[in-house]
């Protein structure tokens, strides 16, 4: 039991550590296509000076991408070798492909991108640009798909206990994986989006007043306020999407307990498991049916309708559900508020210079909040799969490897000691960068024009 | 798919091929930047710099090569996979933090000067000896069949070792190519001092292999196996003289040869990598698990080849490309 719930927190450490660099690359993989394709177009240094900037930020992001990456796959042998000998008919071949299409596409190209301006043609810098961008797609792409195939498994059939492949379209466009998938690249281009108006926000705080962060706050400001709404749409269709297939984890997010119409939209609860009930109820009635069933008179499913006749839970823990589900949306709704009201304030001519400190300083503090949302989405519906690993094939507890827990204790704090270092690390580095392009900047006011490279290949 | 005859039997042998080619791309490329990783504090600052910029733009693809061969473990061979990586579980972790350790020093060094400069080289030098220990060390206990007794962790520190040596050497065999003048004269010194290193590696794991199985020894000392094979030893003799000629009489003039001991390191990593191969076959666990009883299903590897057939190509393409780009003697290593 203790290395079950051992194995479970290290790899719940190993891949929060991992979502978050991959969270950043994917889209700003894409932002910064964007740069080169308007520096192509206008000429513009400011561009090139924030392509610069940020694929700085990329090449350190990547990095730790990498290696936290190359953990994971370790990780599947060393806790969980019950996954790969159950599910490995269909698991293998999609790890293999993000493998082959995607890691190795991002990694040789990557290096061009880097540090190839100067010795490849234009055109080829931003084919390479494109193909790294192109890269953390697919590779988004495969490991949602195994996710979703993880939620809501489709196309394959037993054979002695073991998962064997049966309909390889049916795996790939599994029930959920359309929503996942979208759901997921937002959060990513709004992970991305708060965190270049944050840093750039933090350059102005810092009394940079070049051109070229403005246009980066303008940037960032502008796709958060796209992309918000729209994630709000996926979000509440992959809600949907969940609570056709299952209904037990919707259940846990509303805090639910009795199957019934009317329900109402919790802000704060207190779940007791024991109990079976809330302590500490606020809600909002009619709210849940409403969100879920567009009626307030729809039925929303409760826990209590996953008990096993022996009385064992057959629905995932409430209480962190419930919660990481809340902080979720409760960032969301903070990242529409301030980056449309930054917006309504930014109207007009000289925009950004007419910006309130306060909204500055708003959009630094949120410059990773697209982290925490990201997080917290990920727990919702992870721990919100439990207890299975694989939905209705595989159990969690059937999977995990038989290590002393001695063993995985001392692996996980070392591994704890190293992220906590290392995430500072980044966050220090980041803010030294900005303050750095900003005293840069101050000396000269277009750094982006003696740096440019036109030059054909030597 | 009945084109080669029983699916369960050449699938199984494709994807071993494929894993073997996989993990020898990985010790060659990887090898040459862990070592010189290994090589970083005998530089001096601004020779610390052009070292790093030697591997700068050719690390993280080096490093895809280990999650391929990983990944065809994992998907090929399950049962293999969960068997090897359970029993090796505290060398992997030591593996892998030494690699995370490296592969962000490699980042954080560039954005930072000073003090902080100096803390990140030292990281990157312990990630990469904590991650070439580790993985001669597996390799040991790997050869010693996953036993864990005195004898066998005393020949797991042994090729823990020996290959962080050979590991620094084509790290030094890597930089004469890359470097010139002052730095490349210290790189042939580091080189001809590791060559010993190279040498007591390959004796012992050519022969404790034998000697702690029958069944090895069967295969390599019988007759004609053992006339079939001679080359093996033989090549790897004259490729060590190779390698003893060039680094005595390097560097030569207009920097020929500079691409000679490199070239000769790689092909000894391959006899050395042939001969375990050929040792271990029809194994993937040592004496325990061979790799038609533990390979995937035939269908999902049908998939998986198809999809490998298609890509390799395409990898090995912009792989050349990559290096292609990046040639010539390493230059300061700019973002733009």
């Amino acid at each position: 039991m203790e290395e079950l719930i051992l194995s479970r927190i290290q790899f719940a450490a190993n891949i929060s550590f991992h979502i978050l660099f991959p969270t950043i690359t994917i889209a700003l993989g894409w932002v910064l296509l964007f740069f080169k394709l308007r520096f192509n177009a206008t000429g513009d240094d400011r561009w090139m000076a924030a392509y610069h900037f940020w694929v700085k930020i990329f090449a350190l992001s990547f990095g730790l991408g990498v290696v936290s990456g190359i953990t994971m796959s370790f990780q599947f042998g060393t806790n969980w070798p019950g996954f790969m000998e159950t599910v490995g008919n269909v698991a293998g071949p999609l790890l293999a492909y993000e493998v082959l299409t995607a890691f190795f596409l991002e990694a040789a190209f990557l290096g061009i991108m880097l540090f190839g301006a100067r010795r490849v043609p234009n055109w080829l810098h931003t084919l390479a640009t494109f193909l790294v961008a192109f890269g953390t797609t697919i590779s988004a792409f495969w490991i949602l798909v195994l996710n979703s195939w993880m939620h809501t498994p489709a196309g394959f059939e037993l054979r002695d206990g073991v998962v064997h492949a049966t309909d390889w379209m049916a795996i790939i466009f599994n029930p959920s994986m359309p929503y996942r998938l979208v759901h997921m690249l937002l959060a990513s281009g709004l992970t991305v989006a708060f965190l270049i108006a944050g840093i750039s926000a933090y350059r102005r705080l810092i009394g940079d007043r070049s051109k070229g962060v403005r246009l980066t706050l303008k940037t960032g400001v502008w796709l958060a306020a796209i992309l918000i709404p729209l994630q709000i749409l996926a979000g509440d269709m992959h809600g949907l999407n969940t609570l056709e297939h299952q209904p037990q984890k919707v259940a846990a997010m509303e805090g639910n307990w009795e199957t019934g119409s009317n329900v109402p939209l919790l802000l704060f609860a207190w779940p007791d498991e024991e109990a079976r009930e809330n302590r500490f109820e606020i809600g909002i009635p009619d709210g849940a049916s409403l969100i879920l069933t567009h009626d307030p008179e729809g039925i929303v499913p409760g826990l209590n309708d996953f008990y096993a006749e022996d009385g064992a839970a057959l629905h995932p823990p409430v209480a962190p559900v419930f919660w990481s589900f809340r902080v979720m949306v409760g960032t969301g709704v903070l990242m529409l508020l301030i980056s449309w009201a930054t917006v309504i304030a930014m109207r007009g001519g000289s925009a950004v210079d007419r910006l309130n400190p306060w909204v500055l300083r708003a959009l630094a503090a949120m410059t990773f909040s697209g982290w925490l949302a990201t997080l917290a989405g990920w727990y919702t519906t992870e721990i919100g799969r439990q207890p299975w690993l694989v939905q209705g094939v595989l159990t969690t507890e059937a999977a995990v490897a038989d290590v002393p827990a001695p063993m995985i204790a001392t692996t996980l704090a070392a591994y704890l000691i190293v992220y906590a270092v290392l995430l500072l690390a980044y966050v220090m580095v980041i803010f030294r960068l900005a303050r750095k392009a900003s005293s840069d900047a101050s000396v000269r006011p277009h750094s982006g024009a003696a740096q440019v490279a036109l030059v054909p290949a030597e | 798919m009945t084109l080669f005859g029983d699916p369960a039997v050449w699938l199984p042998l494709a994807f071993a091929a494929l894993m073997g080619v996989s993990i020898l791309v990985y010790v060659v490329l990887d090898g040459f930047d862990l070592g010189v990783g290994l090589l970083l504090p005998l530089g001096d600052e601004a020779e610390k710099d052009r070292m790093i910029a030697a591997i700068g733009p050719f690390w993280d693809a080096n490093e895809t090569w280990l999650v391929l061969a990983v990944g065809l473990l994992l998907v090929a061979f399950p049962a293999a996979h969960g068997a090897i990586l359970t029993a090796l579980y505290l060398p992997v972790a030591v593996m892998l933090i030494g690699l995370i350790l490296r592969g962000v020093a490699f980042e954080f060094r560039a954005k930072t000067t000073g003090r902080m400069k100096t803390r990140w080289n030292w990281a990157f030098f312990a990630g990469s000896l904590s991650a070439s220990l580790s993985q001669g060390y597996m390799l040991g206990l790997y050869i010693m069949g996953l036993e864990h007794t005195a004898a066998t962790i005393a020949f797991g520190v042994l090729t823990a070792v020996c290959l962080t040596a050979g590991y620094g050497f084509i790290g030094a065999t890597w930089l004469i190519i890359k470097s010139e003048g002052a730095l490349q004269l210290k790189a042939i010194a580091w080189a001809r001092r590791r060559l010993w290193g190279v040498i007591i590696g390959l004796g012992a794991v050519s022969l404790a292999s034998p000697l702690v199985s029958e069944r090895i020894f069967d295969k390599w000392f019988s007759f004609p196996s053992m006339i079939l094979l001679a080359p093996l030893p033989l090549m790897s003799a004259l490729l060590v003289f190779i390698l003893w000629t060039a680094l005595k009489h390097l560097p030569a003039e207009d920097d020929k040869w500079s691409w000679v001991p490199f070239s000769a390191t790689s092909a000894l990593f391959l006899m050395a990598f042939s001969g375990l191969a050929y040792s271990f076959y029809p194994y993937v666990v040592p004496e325990k698990l061979t790799l038609y009883e533990s390979a995937s299903a035939p269908e999902s590897l049908f998939i998986i080849l198809l999809g490998a057939l298609f890509v390799l190509p395409v990898i090995i393409g912009y792989t050349v490309l990559a290096y292609t780009v990046f040639r010539g003697k390493a230059t300061e290593l700019r973002y733009d």
